[in-house]
């Protein structure tokens, strides 16, 4: 971004705001993608469409078939996972783009305070 | 002390706990420490999800369910955690900035229409419905064996102990109950299993236990385990795709459930609330976490009393039987009748002996019964043979409710443990059915009476109305669990599917793509609806040919058809918009709102939401 537009009489103020949506909403679909595109992998892949291939190993160190242990307990696990690497990235993209926005942008008039992620 | 002293003294214990946190947290209230939502940690808030998540259908059935299944078991784990990270990746965040309070309100306004509204208010009505009906049953079971009375008696105390809980209104709102409530229903699923565990394959985490070797022997208990199935001619355990379902079908089953329980509309509510956005993505991941806990147990549960029922039950004979069998023989949840050599037999076969009573009342049952005495004793000459005729109306095996609740005294746990497990079936039973209760209730209220029939009903007419629903849908709910139609797991695969084909992709769409207006919206709705109980209908009532569609020889099992119905609900959604006008300006700007980094905009007032 150049420099010139984040003096305070700027029109532009709609359009940079526009920007960082967008590039926001577009950051958002990518991680989301590829969190689902695992989930899809994993769950119906290893589960289901690959379960009766992976059941000729068994998990190593113990007694469960592969494909079994994925549609039993290796889905869930992951499944859990996905859900934290998500809280933790979106977090993360939200502060980016409040951050981005307040060095682009001055602040508002009234009540509109820094994000923090804590209360509102 | 008895099993039954035990459960009342537990019971009652529990019952003061919750309203005794409820009774602390509302001073609290009143003193300030404790502003709604705020100082409540983000864990807290993910274990009061999890139990609100968590019905008796999870805590009582489903490693009933897994253990007769074995590897397609697997679906309802699957689906049922796989559909919170759809929730809690395509749909709380945004539904959350939304800033409305049920699905019908987000579809109604989102589409700017009251034929989608209304809609969406039938499906919500419908699915809570189904669901309530199973907690029902669920709190009957454990009442009947455990305080020793009829199913019908225990299904009666069930209704009166939801009503007064769901009436007393705001408990429900308060976390620190139901996270006592998550605790005591955990802990409840945990000991058992631990002991079971411990007890035959010298493992104390269960899950570990599953994959070890049995005490004392050299070979793994899944891999004995599918010998002992195959031998009584069960499908190996482990074995996918071997049950009566194929690969296609395994795969739409877990689908429909994924993507119905996404859609599910208590769950849904449960997100929003969360006040801060931060706290909002860790409860979610808490919630899960916490789910996680029981998901993962229940598995190792069902295998354990799988292996432990068929090992101990083949060839005993009457006085040889375990004190758990004759326990549970009461109640009707398993039966046993000898075909003449006094030998038990438990199989998938001609020849197997083991039964359940279904929806046979106990007169009925006790004629039976002495009329296969008389079979017996004069040889088959008078009499007749319960065996065939309990066969015929698909009674064989043991009801699958009792794998779960007998655990315990399989592992030959103290009494005051077992006691404790009738509690946790309770407490899950108990926070479920009163979420449920509180969604049908404010959508009749707040999204048909209000919103549509009576603009202008004053807050009190409202309220009213909601009362009287939580009134009805207790009786209504309570009549199913006293008869529980032969069709109740096709009715409950019907919630799911018609969760599937109807929200979710209006949802999806009315979030993802801006262009959506509201007469593809409404035809796509409508279609999926329409296809999905035209062949769960048609199938299970009207034995209509199962479709093949190319896609599985077998025919699609009516519990999958939800997802072909979503597939279609897509479709047409996506094929009509172009012909139709984009919604107006308004709409697509709300749209642009929820797709907002959170915090964004100006907060929207959750408190002046209606009814939550």
């Amino acid at each position: 971004m150049s420099k010139d537009i984040t003096t305070p009489d700027t029109p532009d103020r709609e359009s940079i705001e526009g920007t960082i949506l967008r590039s926001y909403w577009r950051n958002n679909l990518q991680l989301m993608g590829i969190l689902l595109l695992v989930w899809a992998s994993v769950g119906l892949g290893c589960g289901v469409v690959w379960a009766d291939y992976l059941n000729q190993w068994e998990l190593p160190g113990t007694g469960y078939p592969l494909g079994f242990w994925f549609a039993q307990q290796g889905s869930i696990l992951i499944f859990v996972l996905l859900i934290l690497i998500y809280a933790i990235l979106m977090n993360r993209l939200d502060k980016r783009h409040h951050e981005e926005r307040d060095t682009l942008l001055p602040k508002r008039e009234q009540g509109e305070e820094s994000y923090t992620g804590e209360g509102i | 002390m008895t099993v039954q002293i035990w459960t009342y003294l537990f019971v009652g214990l529990t019952f003061a706990l919750y309203l005794g946190i409820a009774w602390w947290s509302r001073v609290r209230d009143t003193q300030g420490f404790y502003v709604a939502g705020r100082g409540v940690p983000a864990a807290a808030n993910g274990m009061a999800t999890a139990a609100d998540w968590m019905s008796a259908a999870s805590f009582i059935s489903m490693a009933g369910l897994i253990s007769t299944m074995g590897y397609a078991g697997g679906v309802y784990l699957m689906g049922w955690t796989g559909g919170f990270v759809l929730l809690s990746l395509l749909l709380a965040p945004y539904l959350r900035k939304f800033g409305h309070f049920t699905v019908p309100d987000f579809v109604g306004d989102r589409y700017d229409s009251k034929v989608a509204r209304i809609i969406a208010v039938m499906s919500a009505l419908f699915v809570s419905f189904t669901y309530v009906a199973g907690q029902m049953r669920g709190v009957g079971v454990v009442f009947s064996r455990f305080l020793e009375v009829d199913v019908t008696v225990g299904v009666v105390i069930g209704m009166m102990i939801v009503f007064i809980y769901a009436t007393l209104g705001g408990m429900k709102g308060i976390t620190w109950t139901q996270v006592a409530q998550y605790w005591v229903l955990i802990t409840a699923f945990m000991i058992p299993a631990i002991a079971i565990s411990i007890k035959l394959t010298g493992t104390i985490m269960p899950q570990a236990g599953l994959g070890s070797e049995l005490v004392g022997e050299s070979v793994s208990l899944l891999s004995k385990l599918d010998g002992i199935q195959k031998e009584f001619g069960f499908g190996p355990y482990t074995e996918p795709f071997v049950g009566k379902w194929d690969k296609m079908n395994v795969f739409l089953v877990t689908l429909a459930l994924m993507v119905g329980t996404a859609g599910l509309p208590h769950v849904i509510v449960r997100f929003y609330t969360v006040k801060t956005p931060k706290s909002a993505r860790w409860s979610g991941f808490w919630a899960l976490f916490f789910i996680a806990g029981l998901y993962l147990t229940a598995p190792a549960v069902a295998g354990f009393a799988r292996y432990y029922m068929l090992e101990s039950l083949n060839g005993t004979t009457q006085e040889q039987l375990p004190d758990w069998f004759h326990n549970w023989e009461k109640t009707g949840l398993i039966l046993w009748y000898d075909d003449g050599d006094g030998q038990l037999r438990y199989s998938a076969g001609e020849d197997n002996e083991i039964f359940r009573a279904g929806g046979i009342g106990s007169a009925e049952l006790s004629h039976l019964s002495r009329d296969h005495q008389l079979w017996l004793d004069s040889k088959g000459l008078d009499g007749r043979d319960a065996r065939a005729l309990l066969s015929a109306r698909g009674l064989s095996g043991p009801d699958r409710d009792i794998i779960v609740l007998a655990t315990p005294e399989m592992a030959e746990l103290s009494n005051w443990i077992i006691a404790f497990v009738a509690a946790g079936g309770l407490a899950a039973a108990l926070s479920t059915a009163s979420g449920l209760l509180l969604v049908i209730s404010s959508s009749v209220a707040h999204d048909l009476y209000y919103k549509v029939l009576n603009p202008r009903a004053s807050e009190q007419k409202r309220l009213l109305v909601g009362r009287a629903t939580i009134g009805v849908a207790v009786i209504v709910a309570g009549l199913f669990g006293i008869y529980p139609p032969a069709f109740v797991g096709q009715v409950v695969a019907f919630a799911f599917g018609l969760a599937a084909a109807s929200f979710f992709p209006a949802i999806v769409l009315g979030i993802f793509w801006k262009r959506v207006g509201m007469f593809p919206a409404i035809a796509g709705m409508l279609s999926g609806i329409g296809l999905t109980a035209f062949y769960i209908i048609g199938t299970v009532f009207f034995g209509m040919e199962k479709w093949t569609l190319g896609l599985t020889a077998q025919g699609i099992d009516p519990q999958g058809i939800g997802a072909i119905g979503m597939f279609l609900n897509f479709a047409v959604t996506m094929i009509l918009t172009p012909l139709f006008p984009a919604p107006e300006k308004r709409i697509q700007s709300l749209v642009d709102k929820v797709r907002e980094p959170e915090g964004w905009s100006p907060p929207v007032d959750i408190e002046a939401g209606p009814e939550h």
